[in-house]
């Protein structure tokens, strides 16, 4: 290797185990929070996404004080708080909000409960840092597979519902009228919601989820005018982040202060940010507001 | 049908000729103990223009939404083409009145036509050269070709509307619902997509049932009017209904109907509370009311 590509690429970059998970399971989430994502921006839903995402830390620092892989601890308590916020009624976008509200508060105080366990009795000290925070290099190999098998099943709800979920997101009586059960289809994307997030709360950070959910999606909704399109356009810039922010986590170890590394998750969340800056410049040089 | 108020679904034996594309029987609707519709009945024929006149808050909307299936009626009934209406039901095509997307939304004109072909299906669509062909046909019947790669959000009312109705007309249906897709717009735009639809109905023989609280702007298109006041209506043509002793009745008080250049202006009779003054069809700015 030169010693261009050697300054980029560190020593064991391609070989070391860690990243290879943080890669895979990184691409896998940015995929899955892209597609939903498009949706949750059209349909003004981001106060939902975030609000499972931090219920997934509830359910991710209660795993931490049971034990068992917080990948299940994440996704459980995040479909729970999808099925809550469903069942106290959604009919209006106020109604909608409140009901995210009231699970979202539940759902903290737990989670202040379990995290608080976590440090004094269970001697979990990074528990709080890695629910809240996450870290794509802490993930263990054995929870590939059922990370990719949640995603493609988020992934598999959105392409399923896309023609119906799309209508109902443009209008709900336009859908209803052609016979779109449209109540049925809003649940149905809030399952995938609820997966999706959960799955990005577990790898980035409950705190950091939503910028992995909304960013990109934000983004492509500059960059494209076309639903289809704006899902692909997500999904790239998502990966892209997740890529460049594991590579330049990695180089870290060796920026100042030495031997310690930057978290990951600061680097993707700061990546997605930039793009969304940028879109922003594209779009106004567009002539597009 | 004749020029009477609210009456029961007519008993006089099996209708001669062609089936209805639209009979609404005897239908009543209450809302939390209002009582928004009352019996009331009419029936549309295939390729008509139909103008659905009322002032705001006279059941017009409850009354597409129970003909659309979206709405359960206390009583009465709804017959498409001859049969009781189903959820699903591709015969009607449907523009609502509230349609509202932010200019942000990667949703391009010619993307929610596409969307009436089949967006109740699952899965994503296959691109196909047939289905692009035919989303270009019906905005070119239109005439959005013009901004069919804008988003939806930045067009004007006008645009939206043609859209709306080109999304609503690629299913083929054979009776086009509109609710108040007027209101919004300036007396030109509005003129359009008047003129629009009343060629469309006649080259796509589809029945049309527009939703106003105008008929001024109607007037030169509609086959027929169904006038509701007070949950009630009266159906035929204008000539029939739009007339003083009609809709005194259908009003429950004296109104009196009078023709100014070309126009017609139901006004409250002498004497009467002004109660009416949500009631008139047309009242132009500084015309003396009575």
């Amino acid at each position: 290797m030169s010693d261009a590509v050697k300054a980029v690429f560190e020593t064991g970059f391609f070989t070391d185990q860690p990243v290879h998970v943080a890669l895979a399971v990184g691409t896998v989430v940015a995929v899955i929070t892209a597609a939903v994502g498009v949706f949750t921006v059209m349909r003004g839903q981001s106060f939902a996404g975030e609000a499972l995402g931090d219920l997934g830390a509830t359910g991710g620092s209660a795993a931490f004080l049971l034990d068992v892989g917080p990948l299940w601890g994440f996704t459980l308590m995040s479909l729970a708080g999808a099925a809550a916020m469903e069942l106290i009624g959604i009919e209006r976008p106020r109604g909608r909000d409140l009901a995210t509200g009231i699970v979202l508060g539940a759902g903290l105080g737990l989670a202040a409960l379990f995290l608080y366990l976590d440090t004094t009795y269970h001697n979990t000290t990074g528990a709080t840092i890695t629910v809240l925070f996450g870290s794509l290099f802490a993930i263990s190999s054995s929870t590939i597979v059922p990370v990719a098998a949640l995603g493609a099943a988020a992934l598999a709800i959105v392409l399923m519902l896309y023609r119906p979920l799309l209508l109902s997101t443009v209008n709900a009586d336009m859908a209803a009228a052609r016979g779109v059960p449209v109540r049925l289809v809003g649940a149905g994307y809030m399952l995938a919601l609820a997966l999706a997030v959960a799955l990005a709360a577990m790898t980035i950070g409950a705190i950091l989820s939503t910028a992995l959910l909304i960013g990109p999606a934000a983004t492509a909704l500059r960059l494209t005018a076309r639903p289809g399109r704006a899902m692909l356009v997500a999904a790239l810039i998502g990966i892209a982040a997740v890529w460049l922010g594991v590579l330049l986590a990695y180089d870290s170890y060796y920026w100042p202060p030495a031997q310690h590394g930057w978290p990951v998750s600061f680097f993707v969340v700061t990546l997605i940010f930039l793009s969304y800056v940028a879109s922003g410049l594209v779009a106004r040089r567009r002539g597009r507001s | 049908m004749s020029g009477t108020a609210a009456t029961p679904p007519t008993a006089a034996g099996a209708p001669a000729g062609p089936t209805p594309i639209l009979s609404v029987e005897g239908i009543s609707v209450q809302l939390s103990g209002r009582q928004i519709l009352d019996q009331v009945s009419f029936a549309i024929e295939p390729g008509e223009f139909t103008g659905l006149i009322g002032s705001n808050g006279a059941g017009k909307t409850t009354l597409l939404r129970v003909i659309l299936g979206l709405q359960e009626p206390s009583a009465g009934r709804v017959l498409v083409a001859g049969r009781p209406r189903s959820r699903r039901n591709p015969l009607i095509g449907y523009v609502p009145q509230k349609f509202q997307l932010d200019p942000d939304m990667p949703l391009r004109a010619r993307d929610l036509v596409s969307l009436g072909v089949d967006s109740n299906k699952l899965g994503i669509p296959r691109p196909s050269r047939a289905r692009k062909q035919l989303v270009a046909e019906m905005l070119d019947a239109v005439d959005a070709s013009s901004f069919a790669d804008a988003r939806v959000g930045t067009l004007s009312g006008g645009e939206q509307q043609r859209v709306l109705i080109a999304h609503a007309l690629i299913g083929r249906p054979r009776l086009l619902l509109l609710d108040e897709p007027l209101a919004n717009l300036d007396l030109r735009s509005a003129g359009e997509v008047v003129a629009l639809l009343s060629g469309i109905v006649k080259r796509l023989e589809v029945a049309v049932l527009i939703s106003a609280h105008e008929i001024n702007a109607l007037l030169g298109a509609m086959d027929r009017v169904v006038y509701l006041a007070a949950g009630r209506a009266a159906s035929g043509t204008t000539e029939e209904v739009v007339r003083a002793d009609v809709l005194s009745k259908l009003y429950g008080h004296h109104v009196d109907v009078l023709r100014v250049h070309g126009r017609l202006l139901v006004v409250a009779g002498a004497g009467e509370d002004s109660d009416l003054a949500g009631h008139e069809v047309a009242f132009p700015a500084g015309e003396p009311r009575a």
